[in-house]
């Protein structure tokens, strides 16, 4: 299974709790693909840094389309006004953690 | 490297603070120029005020109105008062004969939209090949692609994708911009090209819609206001005693 690995930041006036990312992420997928688009992508969250607000996603690499178009349709984390912005994207999370 | 360009910017020209906070904000997110919308009276003061701001943020000002005309004859009316002072001209149309004006008008540089309305949305195959005639762009703003949400953003989406294919179909250049004065619904350039996907744009194609096609306005009407545009076509290209015959 190829794997596509996702560095975001996360754009907010407060730091967010690693569930209330993972929650907005998903019903971001769920308005806009519906439960078999989301099934699809196989998203889950490797790693979040509270303190810089850096996150990183993984998901299946025929569903990326799909996964960053979720991630920068964000505009709520926890009914607070905020966004994820993709910072790179890459194959192995060690290449990913390299360039970041 | 690409040099992108978000060419609709809502700002109060009263309110200094959030056209700084904006500007200020595309500037972080990557963007080199900055299409803000003006309104059609906009004083000089006002624009060199929006100016200082870019200036300090490292982002090249690039001046614009939206016009709403109700009729084409309005339409005509501010495009000839308005056309020699700001480099771009936007045109959201809410009729068909606003929109079959304003894409067949050579001094409009952009036709868009109302986003929520789907019977006012006018870019069919007849529009398209005049606004491919007189090199008009299609604009789609993103920002409501992330603040409408259930049936209202799948219309929304449902007629984009219609109209993406229109516009490829009839080689309209499409521009993408941001369309809001929140600087929480901006996003960076490459953001906005995986938003896109939802319509239809490929990840390049819209990349271009935020780069090369949006520049290729702004450098198309700077020559054409620059002292040296005499006519289509006709510029002058150098001035002085070097000129033999002159």
């Amino acid at each position: 299974m190829r794997r596509r690995y996702i560095a975001v930041r996360i754009d907010s006036d407060r730091a967010f709790e690693e569930r209330d990312i993972y929650d907005a992420v998903w019903t971001s997928i769920l308005r806009l693909f519906g439960e078999y688009g989301a099934s699809q992508t196989e998203l889950t969250l490797v790693d979040y840094d509270q303190e810089t607000k850096q996150a990183i996603l993984r998901c299946s690499h025929k569903a990326l389309n799909l996964a960053r178009a979720s991630i920068v349709a964000v505009a709520e984390i926890d009914n607070e006004k905020a966004n994820i912005h993709i910072v790179l994207v890459s194959g192995t999370l060690r290449s990913l953690r390299r360039k970041i | 490297m690409k040099s992108f360009v978000d060419l609709h910017l809502y700002s109060t020209v009263e309110d200094a603070g959030q056209t700084r906070e904006i500007i200020e904000k595309s500037a972080e997110l990557g963007y080199d120029a900055v299409g803000i919308a003006f309104p059609a009276d906009v004083t000089q003061r006002e624009i060199q005020k929006a100016r200082g701001f870019c200036e300090a943020a490292g982002v090249d000002l690039v001046t614009r109105t939206d016009l709403t005309p109700r009729r084409s004859a309005d339409l005509l009316k501010d495009l000839r008062r308005l056309r020699r002072r700001i480099e771009v001209i936007a045109v959201r149309c809410f009729s068909k004969e606003v929109s079959r004006q304003a894409a067949k008008d050579r001094r409009v540089d952009l036709i868009s939209f109302p986003s929520t309305d789907p019977r006012k949305r006018f870019f069919d195959s007849p529009e398209a090949t005049l606004a491919s005639g007189a090199s008009a762009s299609f604009e789609v703003d993103m920002a409501p692609l992330l603040y409408l949400h259930g049936f209202r953003r799948i219309r929304l989406l449902a007629s984009l994708r219609k109209e993406m294919m229109t516009a490829s179909k009839h080689e309209v250049p499409i521009v993408l911009s941001s369309g809001t004065d929140d600087v929480r619904l901006l996003r960076k350039p490459e953001d906005y090209a995986c938003l896109a996907f939802l319509f239809g744009l490929g990840f390049h194609e819209a990349e271009r819609a935020f780069s090369e096609n949006p520049r290729s306005i702004v450098e198309r009407n700077r020559r054409k206001t620059s002292s040296d545009y005499v006519a289509p076509g006709v510029y002058v290209v150098r001035r002085g005693e070097d000129c033999p015959g002159v």
